[in-house]
């Protein structure tokens, strides 16, 4: 979880991006990678296959700067999406402070959206982790297109519990800073 | 396994603490370079020599790298690789578990060698376990000391931050 370090005043949070394969994890740190401003982000890492599909995770650390005496920055992760990866996916999610799920909007993608949030629960779980408590939201990805199944399934299926949810377009850009913003506020609330 | 385990809150002195088990561990060693990093790949300080490499990432990576050994330790029944030792041709590193709190980096060179690295290692981690183990023992709210109205300038600057 957080770590607060008061002699060098710093604060830092891991945020990691959570679902099925090719749902657009990657692409959200991308996104963010080449749109925040340069100075308060550090370089981004990918352990990532031949053909692109993350093998371990990508790597991004943004820094908020100074506030009130205090520097706080968030570690944002993705774990690999593809089943078979579940051994590194569960080593990623150690010590998070907070979760964004996207889910890949496209109907055949319906069943993986489902099985990546049961494992997403179950690996919580394993760390003792209670899913009900731990900030999260959901991003409902690739709105963009035509197979694209509506909001309200999307909803029904995968947040019963109504968390804070964003539809989004990773590759243009859509939704990706309403999703960060979103889970770092209730990352940071969550520390007080 | 108890989340909280993970989450720390460093006091000045908690620091001042292992910044001199770290110099002496450097100085004892010869190596060029140790950091302390949390088991989910956060720095906590680091002694000597970097050479300018980026330090967060290498934090990041020496985690996963550590976190990935352990499972497949297990994979093969033993119950944990207490350490890790990657060999270049100019320098070397060695990793090396803190009670499952922490890990203990060094970066060494030709200036000395694995077994010196290591004994120097075995000397110090039960020293680094113990004040680790002071800490966690403490009360770890982050939010009580922080001043009332940061949370609302930090959202602000959220917004500031993550915008188009
Ligand atoms: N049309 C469309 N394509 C997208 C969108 N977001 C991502 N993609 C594409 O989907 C593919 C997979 O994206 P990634 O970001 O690599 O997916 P991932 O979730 O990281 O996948 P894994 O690493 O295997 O878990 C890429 O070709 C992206 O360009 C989107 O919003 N719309
Ligand atoms: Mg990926």
């Amino acid at each position: 979880m957080s770590m607060i370090n008061y002699a060098s005043r710093e604060i830092n949070c891991k945020i990691v991006y959570y679902g099925p394969g090719l749902c657009g994890k990657t692409t959200n740190l991308e996104y963010v990678y080449n749109k925040v401003r340069p100075e308060t982000r550090g370089k981004l890492i990918s352990l990532a296959t031949e053909t692109e599909r993350t093998l371990f995770f990508d790597f991004l650390p943004v820094d908020l700067g100074s506030i009130r005496g205090f520097n706080t920055r968030f570690h944002l992760y993705t774990v690999p999406g593809q089943v078979y990866y579940n051994a590194s996916r569960r080593l990623i999610l150690k010590g998070v402070d907070g979760v964004v799920f996207v889910a890949d909007s496209q109907a055949e993608r319906m069943d993986a959206n489902y099985a990546s949030m049961q494992n997403l629960y179950e690996n919580l779980a394993e760390y003792g982790y209670d899913p009900r408590t731990l900030p999260m939201v959901i991003q409902y990805n690739k709105r963009d297109l035509a197979n694209a199944v509506n909001l309200g399934e999307l909803r029904a299926q995968l947040n019963p519990d109504s968390l804070a949810d964003f539809e989004a377009v990773a590759t243009k850009g859509m939704g990706v800073f309403d999703t960060l913003k979103a889970v770092s506020k209730l990352v940071i609330k969550s520390l007080g | 396994m108890n989340p909280a385990a993970t989450s720390w809150a460093f006091e000045a002195q908690d620091l001042e603490r292992l910044d001199a088990l770290l110099g002496a561990f450097l100085d004892g060693s010869q190596a060029r370079c140790a950091l302390l990093l949390d088991r989910t790949g956060r720095l906590l300080t680091a002694a000597g020599d970097d050479a300018g490499f980026d330090r967060v990432s290498f934090a990041s990576l020496a985690a996963a790298d550590f976190g990935a050994s352990d499972q497949l330790a297990r994979l093969l029944g033993e119950r944990e690789f207490r350490s890790l030792y990657h060999q270049g041709e100019n320098g070397s590193m060695y990793l090396v578990d803190v009670a499952g709190h922490a890990i203990l980096a060094a970066l060494f060179d030709a200036r000395t060698t694995l077994g010196r690295v290591r004994l120097k290692t075995k000397a110090v981690v039960p020293e680094f376990a113990s004040l680790f183990a002071q800490i966690a023992a403490r009360d770890r709210t982050v939010g009580a000391r922080l001043e009332a109205g940061w949370l609302t300038e930090v959202e602000d600057e959220i917004d500031r931050l993550f915008a188009e």
